[in-house]
Formats: C-alpha cells, structure tokens, sequence
C-alpha cells in the first residue's frame, strides 16, 4: 500500500487517477471487509467525487495536499446526507444533516470520502465490541480485539484498504487501535482540531486524529484538518505543522523522557521489552534519556473515568427519542425518554450515563467530579514540569498486545485499565502519537511519544526518526 | 462502594433510563466495583487546587449574539430527522399530562 503522500504525488503529477485508486480501495473493502467488520458502510458519490477530481486536475487546478487521495471516517464524524450512527442502535437510521469541521477542511484538501468505519458505541469501550453493528475484527489475528473506540478505522488502514483514516480519541481511542493494529495514530493537543460535527463523548477530552503507516501522512493529515474554527469556541490558533519528510531525520540531542511509574508491575515483558528495545535506538542515534517522574499517573484512570462518564452522561441527555434518532413511544413524557434511551443505548452506554450521573448528582458531585477536575491539574502539573527537562516522552502505548474477542467484554474495570498509558494525555491535553515499534506472537505493539502543548512538531521529528531507523511500520498481516 | 437498588433506581431515573428490575444486581455489583476504584482520588489532597477546565486556559469566550440563516438543504434534513411530524409540523408529546384549564 503505498502512503497518502505518494498517491497525492502520483495523481497529481498524472501518473494515476484518482478514480482507479478509488476503485482499487472500494475492491479491496469488498473482498475483506467481511472478515473484518472495520467498515459499516462505503458512499455511494465517491467514484463520482474521485472522477471530478481527477477532471479538475487535467484542467491544470491544484486539487490540493491529498487530492484524489481517498479516506476513511470514523462512524461518528458528521458527512451530509450519509448515514452516521456512532455504532449505535439510537441512531441506526440517523443520515447527517451537515458536514463536520473536519469532513469540509478533508473535502477542501481534495480528499475523497469513501466510507465510514465501526466504533464502539458513542466512542465508549477499548475493543469495539460494544458496537451495535458487531465486533470489527484485527487484520493481524481475527480472533481478536482491534482496540478501540476506533478500532474500524485502525483495521482499515492495517488492512489496506486506505492509505488513511480518521478517529476520535477522549482517551486513547485513536492511540490504542493504533498499537493493537500496528499502524500510526496520533491525537492532537487539546483545541488543535475543531470538535464541530463530532458526535460528543467527553468535551474536555474529544479530539479528532489520523491513522496512517508513516508518520509523514499523520503531520500531512493534521495539517489539514487542524486549526481554529468559530464553530468550536475551545479550538486555539496554533503553530502550524510541517510534513517532517522535509525535516533532517535526525534526533541528535533530542531530550527522550521515559517516565520510571510506567514501567512497573502489571505490564507485559515482551511489550516492555519492546518498548525498551525503541528507546535504545534513540539513545544510539545521540538522544538523551532521561529517567522523569510523573507522580500522579496512578490516579489518571480514576480522575478520567469520572471526568468521562460525567461529561457524556451531561452530553447524551440531547437523545430523548423526540429531535431524532431511535423513538419509542411510552403513555407519557417521561415514558418516552425512558423507554428510547433504555432500548436504544446499549449497556455500556448506560453504564456510564449512570456513572457520571451519580457522580454530578446532590451530595457526590463534590466528592467526584470536581475531585477529579482538580486531580487532573495535578496530573497537567506533573506533565509540565517533565516538559522542562525534557522534548518528548516515550512510553508504551497500551500494557498488552491485542487480547482474544470477549475476553474483558464482561469486565468493564478490566477494560478501562488498558487505557492506563493513553488517558493522561487527554487528561492534560498535549499530544500523544502512537508508532509501531515490534510485535510479541505476530502482534504489533506500539511506542507512545508525547509531547507539550502545540508541539506536535516534536512528535513527527521523533517519530519520522525512528521510522526511517526501523521497518516495524512497513510489515503489512 | 456498593449502591443498593433504590440507588441505582434513583440515578437511572435521574438519567432517564428504563432499567429492568433483574439488571439492578448487575449494575450494583459493576458501578459498585468502578466507583471503589475511583475513590482512590480521595487519597490526594487536593486543598488550593484549581480545577482544570482548558489546557490552554480558554475561558468564557464569546461572540456576538448575531442571529444566522440556517442553510435551507440543511434545515431540510433536520426538520426531515424528527421521528414524529406532518410535514414541517413537528410533533412532541405534552408536557404536562393532567392540565386543566
């Protein structure tokens, strides 16, 4: 598969159109979509879309940085007119009424839209499994998880049905499928990437991201759909970013911090040994380590869980089977809301509504969520001053390689502990990337490098380093 | 912390979720085994510090309170969404069940 910035390059130079890769995409969903369940759905204009593209370009416009280049969206980033149900029963006939932020700045960039991938539900679980519409399976071993929430867009990419494909992450959930799958994914900072026309999980938490082989593709993707929008009052002007193939690859004199409370009990030794085996190639090429403490990690799962669920159990109140979305008509008002949300959330939707209601509602607000607000300042703190020592953080991006299909389907704390190493980051709001950086049995394991607030640059210099140093990323299942 | 059912009967009509009556151990034993986990946050003293609300310090950031057209395709396929309607009549259940006049 080659990488989104080759097939831009192809098309624009005439070497190939825009219409026969997209033919060759849709008949690569066609054939192993069926094993995988990474796509619910492709979209019927992207064959028409393709050829405008192409029709442009022979008429001598600049159809854009991914122009004919097609894409993958995450089932809950609005496109008008098509169907958009965030893995949810509650929204199984939902068509988007308008585009997101993000599907205009793709559309305007020359992307073409092809489909939209599976999630668990409303972007809640680590797996996919929580999706309305089935388990998406992982292209490395299809007996297990692919991660989640955005597993369909991470199996995607892994697959290579597309060069590149879009998540959403409140906690992991572009970082993690990332790993599991053996593939790019990066979450912007905080107010980097507009959240308009993104379905809400967690508000403060929410950002839109990029699944990609190389590192380049992910610095190209983020530049195009980054940047303020008056439709999102949280998005901040930032720096821009600039595609590191044009960078030196070099990480002489880099400051790499491994943070020691991540490499402790709990974790498996081969992922460990991986991991460690990524930093050493820094260290060879003329990094500094540095051995930081981030002394509040361990509280990051409790404050996000609280902060989570209570922003989402605020942010679904808006399905009440009235506006649109699944209706069940009971005797009365309160019939109707109860009725329509019971049957058309599933259970971990509900789980958590009730978890963040109990821990907003009279007497347990105090004791819960502004506990946890607060915690997450100390937990920014912490990063802030590793931050002054050090130009990113290298970590493992999940504890273990992708588990067997059901394995913590029935044990929720089980599931929300493998995000340990991907929720401080949203928590904090800086950057986090997730790279391949070997495998363990034939499964890839990823590398997690952060960085401060607005300097992705960091990341992509650090990460196009050690994909120029290594091959990990150029093994396809 | 373990809820018991009127608890838990109690948050999910607050939530406005049907939940059946034979789910209620269910929800018990998992919110119950989550929310131990959590109330670790109350081994840190938290005392003087602000709660975090954005990382880049954002806060109340407003705009003029300008009113806007609606796109006529887009406010086409909202009013088409409502699940109950005639036409561009929207339809919703009453609000209050016993009004007399």
């Amino acid at each position: 598969m080659d990488t989104a910035i080759e097939i831009a390059r192809d098309i624009r130079e005439g070497k190939r159109s825009s219409e026969e890769t997209v033919r060759d995409c849709l008949d690569r969903i066609e054939s192993g979509n069926e094993k995988l369940n990474a796509l619910l759905g492709t979209f019927d204009d992207a064959i028409e879309r393709a050829r405008g593209m192409d029709e442009r370009r022979a008429a001598g416009e600049d159809i854009g940085p991914l122009g004919g280049v097609p894409v993958i969206l995450k089932d809950n980033i609005l496109v008008k007119g098509e169907r958009c149900t965030a893995g949810s029963r509650i929204l199984e006939n939902y068509d988007a009424a308008y585009d997101s932020t993000v599907t205009k700045r793709l559309r305007a960039a020359g992307a073409v839209l092809i489909g939209r991938s599976n999630c668990d539900e409303f972007a809640m679980g680590s797996s996919t499994e929580n999706s309305h519409f089935g388990t998406t399976r992982n292209p490395w071993d299809t007996d297990r998880v692919p991660g989640g929430s955005s597993g369909g867009s991470a199996a995607a990419v892994a697959a290579g049905f597309v060069p590149l494909a879009f998540g959403s992450d409140t906690g992991g959930s572009i970082r993690q499928p990332a790993s599991l799958c053996g593939v790019v994914g990066l979450k912007p900072t905080y107010g980097r990437v507009s959240r308009y026309g993104l379905m809400a999980l967690a508000s403060s938490l929410d950002q839109i991201g990029p699944f990609a082989r190389t590192v380049e593709d992910a610095a190209l993707a983020l530049g195009v759909i980054q940047g303020d929008d008056p439709l999102d009052a949280t998005t901040v002007a930032g720096e821009d970013v600039s595609v590191p193939e044009l960078l030196e690859k070099n990480v002489k004199g880099l400051r790499v911090g491994v943070p020691k409370e991540y490499f402790v009990d709990g974790m498996d030794e081969d992922v460990k040994r991986s991991v460690m085996d990524a930093i050493a190639v820094y260290e060879k090429a003329g990094a500094t380590i540095v051995e930081i403490s981030l002394p509040h990690a361990e509280y990051a799962i409790a404050a996000y869980y609280v902060v989570q669920s209570s922003e989402a159990s605020s942010n679904l109140g808006r399905f009440d089977g009235i506006r649109y979305g699944y209706s069940s008509e009971g005797n009365s008002l309160l019939e109707t809301y109860e009725r329509s949300r019971g049957e058309g959330f599933g259970r971990e939707v509900q789980r958590r509504i009730m978890l963040g209601t109990f821990a907003l509602s009279k007497g347990y607000s105090d004791a819960f969520y502004s506990k946890a607000l607060k915690v997450r300042t100390l937990i920014k703190r912490d990063f802030d001053e590793a931050f002054k020592e050090v130009d990113v953080i290298a970590t493992p991006t999940s504890p273990s390689v992708a588990w067997p299909i059901g394995e913590k389907f029935s044990d929720p704390l089980a599931m929300y502990l493998s995000d340990i190493y991907t929720v401080s980051a949203n928590l904090a709001t800086i950057p986090g990337m997730s790279i391949p950086c070997g495998f363990v049995n034939g499964l890839p394991v990823g590398l997690q490098l952060l960085a401060k607030p607005f300097d992705e640059q960091a990341i992509f210099r650090a990460g196009a380093f050690y994909q120029a140093a290594t091959d990990w990323h150029t093994r396809m299942p | 912390m373990a809820l018991k059912n009127e608890e838990i009967t109690h948050i999910a009509k607050l939530a406005r979720l049907r939940v059946e009556q034979e789910d209620l151990p269910h929800y018990s034993e998992q919110l119950g085994s989550i929310l131990e986990y959590v109330a670790k946050l109350q081994e840190l003293d938290t005392d003087g510090v602000p709660e975090l609300a954005h990382g880049a310090g954002l806060s109340n950031v407003f705009r003029g309170d300008a009113v806007e057209p609606c796109e006529g395709d887009v406010r086409r396929r909202i009013v088409a969404a409502f699940p109950h309607r005639e036409g561009d009549l929207l339809e919703v259940p009453a609000v209050f069940s016993d009004r007399t006049e």
